[in-house]
């Protein structure tokens, strides 16, 4: 199994129309594909590929819950939790749920065995087919600060096909790193401006700390300036796709459609990026 | 002294442009940019940094391998998989054990419970805090490290350090660039704000991404306005975006056309309204609206 990630820096650059057509491209070249939309806080590709969701399970974490009773208000679950999840004030010990990280430090450390542990749902994951290819989405809830749980479970319900493809939430920090940090290679998106330069950087820092192998693609590849091509340039990064500004791609984008169906034109661009990719 | 922050639930609509673009409106008031783990509004507003300090968002576990005495205590009881095994070479020592620093999520179990206390927990550096002048006043920035965590923390560290600056200079707005999303950094930059722009694109994910924004405003009670950038890129879904704006309780505070002067501006590192541009001018209309409801007291237009 090839696990491919697709990834930016700055957000709106074209991730998911990448991983969506590459997706297409691949189902239709007789292998057995999965898409995975680890862009819990925003998930978009079920508005491309249109999935048949058959099956979809809440997501949960442990998190402490203290029984009155058995307390002796000694303190050391404050002590340990380095999230301020867990207090004792006084005579009470209060729990911020949405602030634990399930490390169960607390439940392990209470002397008098006061501390379970309950789950607590942050968010759901979908799974279902979208034509040949399967399709596993997740769904953070709204108010809910912590999406790594989310994409943990999103990457447990990945099937076993020739080609993963993970869509990755934007930025460099560890919702990003969770996406991609099992994958076999990075496809960092981005575009030919100062912004889109700037945060490919940051993106590049990110994959080499991560010792992962990758490649840019250019979308809007004719608006801006060069410095991207400079850049990579400069640095060996092999450009392995552009995308053109094309007005007519930004229209289907806006009602929903592969460009792959709404422009054939456009089809041997993700062709010949998947070509390149599982070479 | 207000705070307005601009977010967008989906990426790359515009936020840090028109960020720059009402700071240069404004005339003097604090700019923050709260994308901590991709900033860009310095590219367009050409900080000077005059003060920078570390950040520490927590601690993070590291072996002492003299210490280990390979009990496995560790391995057994993180819930992160973030201690690794590694069984001898050529016999030379027995199994060892180390923390992966990017599965790590400091929660500092595998110290407290280490019966030989081999394992060092201590605060690490995850970023730097900058404050800065601009041309359009005084600027509070960050970079987090890259694989890092707690950019809430960071997040939010930036804004009490902008809005102290206010109160000092007695500057009445504080401007925030959010990141995208809906997770902990943008949590982070809406708790407690006055006002909050979400700057949309009228495309299906656009909407849908600005549905999942709106609600997360209504759980936190702020007041939301939504402002369309590219809107005549799809005017359909662009009336659309505003008809559910309304019914959700939102205010539509306006429309910015798809200019390439955009794209032009930001490669010479200037603000839209720095050029003479159709956008430009929806802009300051955009402006003069979100300061007539804002009423930041000392803006001059």
């Amino acid at each position: 199994m090839t696990k491919i990630a697709v990834a930016s820096g700055k957000g709106g650059t074209g991730k998911t129309t990448v991983a969506a057509n590459l997706a297409y491209v691949a189902s239709r070249n007789g292998q057995t594909v999965a898409y995975l939309d680890c862009d819990v806080e925003e998930p978009n590709g079920h508005i491309f590929l249109k999935p048949e969701i058959k099956h979809s399970e809440p997501v949960g974490i442990l998190v402490p819950h203290v029984s009155e009773a058995d307390c002796n208000l000694c303190g050391k679950c404050g002590e340990i939790c380095q999230y301020s999840a867990i207090v004792c004030v006084g005579k009470k010990v209060l729990v911020y749920p949405e602030l634990c990280h399930a490390c169960g430090g607390c439940r392990m450390v209470c002397p008098t065995g006061a501390i379970t542990e309950v789950r607590r749902d942050m968010g759901l994951v979908g799974t279902g087919w979208a034509d040949s290819i399967r399709f596993v989405h997740g769904c953070l809830t709204v108010g809910e600060a912590m999406s790594p749980p989310v994409i943990k479970a999103v990457k447990a319900a990945a099937p076993k096909v020739d080609l993963l493809i993970t869509d990755a939430p934007p930025g460099t920090s560890c919702p990003v790193i969770e996406s991609i940090r099992e994958c076999d290679f990075v496809l960092l998106v981005t575009e030919p401006t100062p912004f889109g330069l700037n945060d490919l950087k940051l993106a590049v820092e990110m994959v080499r700390v991560l010792e992962l192998p990758f490649a840019v693609v250019l979308n809007r590849a004719d608006v801006g300036d060069r410095g991207v091509h400079e850049y990579c340039a400069a640095e060996r990064i092999k450009l392995l796709a552009e995308i053109p500004d094309d007005r007519r791609i930004a229209e289907a984008y806006s009602r929903g459609e592969m460009i792959c169906e709404a422009l054939p034109e456009y089809r041997s661009v993700f062709k010949e990026l998947l070509r390149d990719l599982t070479s | 002294m207000k705070e307005m922050v601009v977010i967008s639930g989906k990426g790359g609509t515009g936020k840090t442009s028109l960020v720059a673009s009402f700071a240069d409106l404004a005339g003097r008031c604090v700019v923050a940019d709260a994308d901590v783990d991709a900033a860009d509004l310095h590219l367009v507003l050409n900080p000077t940094v005059v003060q920078q300090e570390d950040f520490s968002g927590g601690s993070r576990a590291r072996v002492i391998a003299e210490d280990c005495t390979a009990c496995g205590k560790c391995a057994e009881i993180c819930r992160f998989e973030a201690i690794i095994a590694e069984d001898s070479v050529n016999g030379q020592a027995d199994r060892t054990y180390r923390v992966d620093p990017i599965a790590c999520e400091g929660c500092g179990v595998c110290a407290y419970f280490c019966p030989a206390e081999a394992i060092d927990f201590s605060p690490v550096v995850n970023g730097q805090l900058f404050v800065s002048e601009t041309r359009c006043g005084p600027m509070v920035h960050a970079k987090l490290g890259i694989a890092e965590e707690n950019s809430g923390k960071l997040v939010s560290l930036v804004r009490q350090r902008a809005k102290a600056i206010a109160q000092e200079q007695g500057l009445d707005l504080v401007l925030i660039d959010g990141s995208p999303g809906i997770g902990c950094p943008v949590i982070a930059s809406i708790t407690g704000a006055d006002q909050v722009l979400v700057v949309t694109e009228p495309t299906l994910s656009g909407l849908h991404d600005l549905q999942r924004v709106a609600d997360l405003t209504t759980h936190f009670d702020i007041e939301m306005y939504v402002c369309i950038n590219k809107w005549d890129l799809n005017e359909g879904l662009a009336s659309e975006i505003e008809e559910q704006t309304h019914r959700r309780g939102g205010h539509v505070a306006g429309r910015v056309r798809y200019d390439r002067a955009v794209t032009e501006a930001q490669v010479h590192a200037q603000t839209i309204t720095e050029r003479e541009c159709g956008a430009a001018n929806d802009i300051r209309r955009l402006w003069a609206r979100l300061r007539d409801v804002g009423d930041f007291d000392s803006i001059r237009v």
